[in-house]
């Protein structure tokens, strides 16, 4: 008797562990490595499956580097993940390519990203009425400056240049030299390579009066006088100031962590990292104007659902994207990573918060640059100011061979 | 069967293994990229279209790629001889010390064995600029002026090739010393005894004999450098071959080609037109020594 009781329970037991598993799915989520990112998904994974009981979410991170190069190699094959967050400058090729699928329209249409996002995500997330993706939060770029170094040089650690003239006098002021004239401490950090392309494009040219491109970012318009002098006022800074040179101590970020670079201009991302550095006081504010003209450069990471995905799987994703893009993780993302909620009524309660505040105040006047080929234009970039700053170029003809390449980048896109 | 006949078989089978595995992993794979540089696969392409001749227009017309293959060539002239020079001077000074010659071995055959990400990242380090490189700091304390070594450049491939040339040193010497311990005592000993100096020692009886060890090293350093790109991926800044594509040699050309551009089929143009280069490259060192060879 006994022995049956225990063969009927066994077999239950059983029953009910293939019954479990059969209920659960299981979704793989794909995003670069960032610490603060990575640490904010795990913990939302475990709100998500706690709130969707059968479903699991599995985070798989690779280091940025590599990760737009795993992304092409694994989902064309269908192997890679279900629920992806990709840059939004790589977004047109995927969506090119087939590899996203729709959102469903009865969440995701015009009406629902008109009032949920800033305009510029609402715009660049829609391909012809369709969309793709939607994003969690967006970032913009702010002037960071180290405030020890600011007391050491005899300026008021708590007032910040507002123009780019007085960007240029506090650099040289800032900046230390060795016995031999080698840069020692950059007063500005100048890495084209880092946010500094952007600067440039989306920043300085417009500041200085050109219009970088058309309205759909289809034509290339930086090759003119006022692009050549915005080039020329960086470069300057790097030739003839010397104030800050690419790759300065590795980089902008590891040269200004290390106290070695009292100034930078990066993205609100950087928050959480930079906190995170011990003994590290710095302030954050605006973007120096130039002739009273402000302007900011905004991206952000969005998330989609693979072309693949299908069925309960479908199900899933599309419950883990609307919660990532909830109201709750968008705040959550912007008190553990810094980046700014993607939905403007979220942010009026960060208004008091010195930190997020002069990065929201860029948001009003920032714009997104339509990339199709988000590393190949960013490189022109680098490599103008390469070409000025290393082999002595021209900023007038290199400006018009990069306008040239860049076109030619887009041109290819779209036809 | 006879034993000898079974002998036979039995090798024939251990030998097809490896060559079914150089068949499905190598050859195979290399057909179907040859195939492939007539279409335009891309990653993010769904279809596949036939573009004949298409790629390889569009890789040699590309000034990068000819930019990536003029370094390649400089890569390999600067970097194979003087590996080759350096590790037979070292490998000759490691013959005539009577004692400590395996500390002094190991001490060259390191570089060899870290590998060589490693290597990459600690001498893109030590060629920072002042304040931080240690190469610099040393120049600053002689009285010299900072060099911009990798931001430059003119100088960054030659930064590069150094650095590589002190890796491979390692292994070039071990095999040239290896060599010269297998040359008999008695040849040198009886041409001394006839009156020859060690110059001519060296140049008539040492060197001749060591001929096909050096031509084994100088094919195979030619073609190590001709392939050159871990030390580029991990010494250029955000692994893109520059400043300037001035370091970008032709195998990263290719990498970039396929992962950052998606663009499969052009990178296998590019792959294409780097082996048929290597190839030539390798038969004209293999008649040019044959030539020496006839001692």
């Amino acid at each position: 008797m006994k022995a049956k009781r225990g063969l009927v329970l066994a077999i239950l037991l059983v029953l009910a562990v293939l019954a479990a598993s059969a209920e659960t799915v299981t979704i793989t989520y794909w995003q670069y490595f960032y610490e603060s990112k990575v640490n904010l998904v795990n913990e939302l994974i475990k709100n998500f499956e706690a709130a969707n009981p059968g479903i699991k979410v599995e985070q798989v991170t690779f280091p940025y580097e590599s990760f737009n190069q795993k992304v092409a190699a694994s989902i064309p094959a269908g192997e890679g993940p279900d629920v992806i967050t990709l840059f939004y400058g790589w977004l047109p090729m995927y969506v090119k390519g087939g590899y996203l699928q729709q959102l469903p329209t009865s969440d995701f249409n015009k009406a629902w990203f008109d009032k949920t996002y800033y305009p510029f995500v609402a715009e660049s997330v829609d391909f012809g009425g369709k969309y793709y993706s939607a994003p969690t939060a967006v970032r913009t770029l702010a002037l960071i400056w180290n405030k020890a170094l600011f007391k050491e040089a005899g300026l008021d650690p708590n007032t910040p240049p507002k123009t780019l003239e007085d960007l240029a006098a506090y650099a040289k002021k800032l900046s230390k030299y060795d016995a031999k004239g080698n840069l020692v401490q950059a007063g500005l950090l100048m890495q084209p390579s880092g946010q500094g392309h952007s600067w440039l494009r989306e920043v300085l040219f417009r500041q200085f009066g050109n219009v970088p491109y058309n309205k759909d970012y289809t034509k290339v318009t930086y090759n003119d006088a006022n692009a050549v002098a915005a080039l020329k006022w960086y470069t300057d800074l790097i030739t003839k100031d010397k104030v800050g040179y690419p790759n300065f101590a590795t980089d902008d970020v590891t040269a200004f962590k290390a106290g070695k670079g009292a100034m930078n201009i990066d993205g609100s991302f950087r928050i959480a990292t930079l906190n995170a550095v011990k003994g590290l006081e710095w302030g954050v504010s605006e973007l120096p104007t130039y002739k009273g003209i402000k302007s900011n450069y905004a991206s952000y990471w969005t998330h989609g659902i693979v072309s693949g995905t299908s069925g309960k799987k479908l199900e899933a994703s599309i419950k883990f994207l609307k919660y990532l893009v909830s109201p709750e993780v968008q705040e959550l993302w912007l008190q553990k990573v810094g980046e700014l909620p993607a939905t403007p009524a979220l942010s009026e309660k960060f208004k008091n918060d010195p930190v997020v505040l002069p990065f929201l105040k860029g948001l009003e006047y920032a714009k997104a640059s339509l990339f199709v080929d988000e590393a190949g234009q960013r490189n022109i970039m680098v490599n103008a100011v390469d070409e000025v700053v290393l082999n002595k170029a021209d900023p007038a003809a290199v400006l018009k061979a990069a306008a040239a390449k860049e076109q030619a980048i887009i041109d290819g896109f779209w036809k | 069967m006879t034993l000898a006949a079974k002998r036979a078989t039995t090798a024939y089978i251990f030998l097809a293994l490896p060559l079914v595995f150089f068949l499905g992993v190598r050859f195979g794979p290399m057909i179907y990229m040859l195939a492939m540089s007539f279409t335009d696969w891309g990653l993010l392409r769904k279809e596949l279209h036939f573009v004949g001749l298409g790629n390889y227009k569009a890789v040699l017309t590309d000034p990068v790629f000819l930019k990536s293959l003029g370094n390649t060539a400089r890569y390999a002239i600067f970097g194979a001889p003087s590996v080759i020079v350096l590790s037979l001077f070292v490998a000759l000074l490691l013959d005539l010390i009577p004692k400590g010659k395996a500390a002094y071995r190991l001490i060259y055959v390191l570089p060899y064995i870290t590998p060589i990400v490693a290597v990459s990242w600690v001498w893109r380090w030590m060629f920072l600029q002042p304040p931080l490189g240690v190469i610099n700091t040393i120049l600053m304390a002689l009285g010299l002026q900072a060099k911009e070594f990798l931001n430059s450049p003119q100088q960054a491939l030659q930064s590069i090739t150094a650095v590589n040339v002190w890796v491979e040193m390692g292994y070039c010497t071990t095999i040239f010393l290896a060599g010269l311990q297998t040359i008999p005592k008695e040849i040198s000993e009886a041409a001394k005894i006839d009156g020859a100096n060690s110059r001519q020692v060296l140049l008539k009886v040492t060197l001749p004999l060591l001929m096909p060890i050096t031509l084994f090293l100088t094919i195979m350093e030619g073609i190590q450098f001709l392939r050159i790109f871990t030390q580029v991926y991990n010494m250029s800044f955000q692994a893109q071959g520059g400043p300037l594509d001035s370091t970008k040699s032709a195998a990263l050309y290719i990498y970039q080609k396929a992962f950052t551009n998606f663009e499969m089929a052009q990178a296998a143009s590019a792959s294409l037109v780097l082996f048929a280069i290597i190839m030539a490259v390798t038969f004209l060192q293999l008649k040019f020594f044959d030539k020496k060879m006839g001692y």
